[in-house]
């Protein structure tokens, strides 16, 4: 998988006269794959419960124009423009409300037991009509001024230095957590690796963050902002520009990874997710409550669609009846070529994640090639097939 | 024998179980002391899995009683009967393929530490102590189940069920699975567990294995107890007599049990 990010980063690089892989394209991609990335951890539980949900796209845009039409014409008139309240109201009510468009489409899958593809396909052409009719197909803008920070831009980004302490904390979490593995394995006396190996991981680990953070904080704010935000404190642009850092959406898309990793791998819920996955049977069996189950990983979904959407609204400073039109289709494809099994059980996060970044790769590299929009979804489908088929014919090998 | 003068460590009382119209379970009624093994026979159909299946809880009965040391108890599902102390070992085995074998010896009662996440190294260390006294060779213990062998997979389910203190197990078809080897390692187990006290439910279609391991043998045919007898008392012969023509050993005839060797 990250073999095939960097012949896909290297070979655009090449194709594209060296445009890619600077760190202006690669900020943005950056900011680009958020979005589907944050969706796409929570379709990786809906896939391994052997379920899938059609409606993402759909959902994003009835949570995302509700949170439009709640900041920009609803809270305004009760607690005047620009309140300091708005943005956290608007975000903490497009994510209940996404959780429970969730959790709807979850009970009638789990306790009514129709089948999730069914159910979700009604959930696409209802939450899409939805959306429309909420504001007769207006389009409202703009978005409160603090919610639009969600959505990165030369405001929504944390800086230089807050950038480098995110790295160096990343750092410290992962020695952290060789450390406390290793500690884990002492106490019951299980094989321990050698020290030079887990040397190894921490080096490669850390210098792969302080790396990335290096790259991001060299893309310079525009010349015209960064005088501005100079003056504003009364010091010098230093020669090599003021760092943008960190894009906020970025760093909301890497703390749900987090936390999604942390549900799937180390709490009962994530446990029973993947038992469900493997064999339905034996997880009734050994007790689990599997509807309730399946419930929960469907109102999960519907909460991160609702950070999806605030996350795009508020890049777009606009919400449309249009907003994640095929949406649903970039998240399951991230999911899968993530290496998450349509048959169910198998799926990482990190994979997801990290097959939202290939795709919206792909994307990012043939507009800067100047390839036609018909063409880039030719090709886009095309490597769909192809992963989900390399997928296919290593399992097959395996089995035997 | 003195263990018939106490209370049976299980009985089950006038079982019934209907699907649709259908009585899978007519009126069964069957008993288990401790460090007994009772085998229940009888061909496809005969209702042995779905009589079985009330005790474990995957599927309660309609009506009839279960008493365990003499006190009505009810099992309305699997987590029910294993609070009790019943565990089953399934014909399928019911392992989640995709997890280890920690994850599947404690599927649905995880071990978790104070915050309340899994611990992993609790639950796979609780699993070596365990493995350790069913199967020492055992040592994949960070593989997904799917990718070990038949008589490995067997060892997970069969620690799954005496992990946890089981004062009474089910084996639905134990050895249906496994080559000769893998056979006689689950009948040494089956007499040490029964050694320990356990009283052991065995389903089987093997008669052979059910001559060798079990101190009773029920015989049920099309949802009807045929009969309990205890193994010296009966020869293998008139065992299929029972399954096959539903006749107790002195019901039948040498005329007919040698009909069956056509």
């Amino acid at each position: 998988m990250v073999g095939a990010l960097v012949v896909i980063w290297i070979g655009f690089h090449i194709l594209s006269g060296g445009t890619f892989l600077t760190p202006r394209n690669l900020w943005n991609l950056s900011v680009q794959t958020a979005a589907v990335a944050i969706m796409a951890t929570g379709m990786v539980l809906i896939i391994v419960t052997r379920n899938i949900d059609l409606s993402v796209g759909s959902m994003l845009g009835v949570v995302g124009m509700s949170m439009a039409l709640l900041q920009a014409e609803i809270l305004p008139g009760m607690l005047g423009f620009d309140h300091p309240l708005t943005w956290i109201i608007t975000l903490a009510a497009g994510l209940l409300l996404g959780a429970l468009l969730g959790a709807f489409q979850g009970f009638i899958i789990a306790y009514v037991g129709v089948p999730s593809f069914i159910v979700t396909l009604g959930g696409l052409l209802v939450w899409r009509g939805a959306a429309w009719a909420l504001a007769s197909g207006r389009t409202i803008a703009p978005m409160d001024s603090s919610f639009q920070l969600l959505g990165g831009g030369s405001r929504g980004r944390i800086g230089g230095p807050a950038s480098w302490a995110v790295g160096a904390i990343a750092c410290i979490g992962i020695v952290f957590f060789l450390l406390a593995g290793r500690r884990q394995r002492r106490k019951f006396g299980f094989g321990l690796r050698p020290v030079w190996a887990e040397a190894t991981l921490a080096i490669i680990g850390c210098v792969a963050v302080l790396g990335a953070v290096a790259v991001i904080n060299s893309y310079p704010m525009p010349e015209a902002l960064a005088t501005q935000y100079a003056a504003e404190r009364g010091i010098e642009v230093p020669p090599g520009g003021i760092a943008l850092g960190i894009a906020n959406p970025v760093l909301i898309a890497i703390g749900v990874a987090l936390v999604m990793t942390f549900l799937a791998t180390r709490r009962r819920f994530g446990r029973y997710v993947f038992a469900i996955g493997g064999n339905p049977e034996a997880a009734t069996l050994g007790g689990i409550k599997t509807k309730r189950t399946i419930l929960m990983t469907f109102a999960l979904m519907g909460l991160l669609v609702a950070v999806g959407a605030a996350v795009t609204t508020a890049r777009l400073n606009a919400g449309t009846s249009g907003l994640g039109t095929l949406a649903e289709l970039y998240v399951i494809a991230a999911a899968v070529i993530g290496g998450t099994s349509l048959s169910g059980g198998v799926g990482t996060i990190s994979g997801a994640a990290l097959g939202a970044l290939v795709m919206q790769s792909l994307q990012s590299g043939m507009v800067l090639m100047g390839v036609d929009a018909p063409l880039q979804d030719i090709v886009v489908g095309i490597v769909l097939v192809i992963a989900v088929a390399i997928d296919t014919l290593y399992r097959r090998k395996v089995a035997k | 024998m003195t263990v018939e003068t106490r209370a049976p460590l299980v009985e089950m009382r006038d079982i019934k179980v209907a699907f649709g119209g259908v009585h899978a379970v007519d009126g069964v009624s069957i008993d288990l002391y401790p460090g007994e093994v009772v085998a229940l026979v009888g061909g496809n159909g005969a209702g042995k899995s779905t009589l079985i299946k009330t005790l474990s809880g995957a599927h309660p009965a309609n009506s009839g009683q279960i008493l365990m040391e003499g006190h009505p108890v009810s099992i309305a599902n699997p987590i029910e009967a294993k609070h009790l102390g019943i565990e089953t070992i399934y014909q399928t085995l019911a392992l989640a393929d995709n997890i280890d074998a920690p994850g599947n010896v404690f599927l649905g009662r995880e071990l978790r530490t104070r915050l309340g996440s899994l611990d992993d190294s609790a639950m796979e260390s609780a699993t070596r102590k365990v493995m350790g006294r069913l199967n020492p060779r055992f040592l994949n213990f960070k593989k997904a189940v799917g990718w070990l062998s038949g008589g490995q997979r067997q060892s997970v389910a069969i620690a799954r069920a005496v992990h946890f203190n089981a004062r009474v197990l089910i084996m639905d078809e134990p050895t249906a699975a496994l080559g000769p080897a893998e056979t006689a390692q689950v009948g040494s187990l089956i007499r040490q567990l029964k050694d320990e006290g356990l009283g052991i439910f065995l389903i089987s279609h093997d008669i052979h294995d059910v001559f060798d391991l079990a101190d009773r043998i029920s015989v049920m045919l099309t949802g009807k107890l045929v009969g309990t007898v205890k193994k010296e008392e009966v020869t293998k012969d008139e065992v299929l007599g029972m399954i096959i023509m539903g006749k107790l050993p002195d019901e039948v005839t040498q005329a007919e049990l040698a009909d069956l060797h056509g």
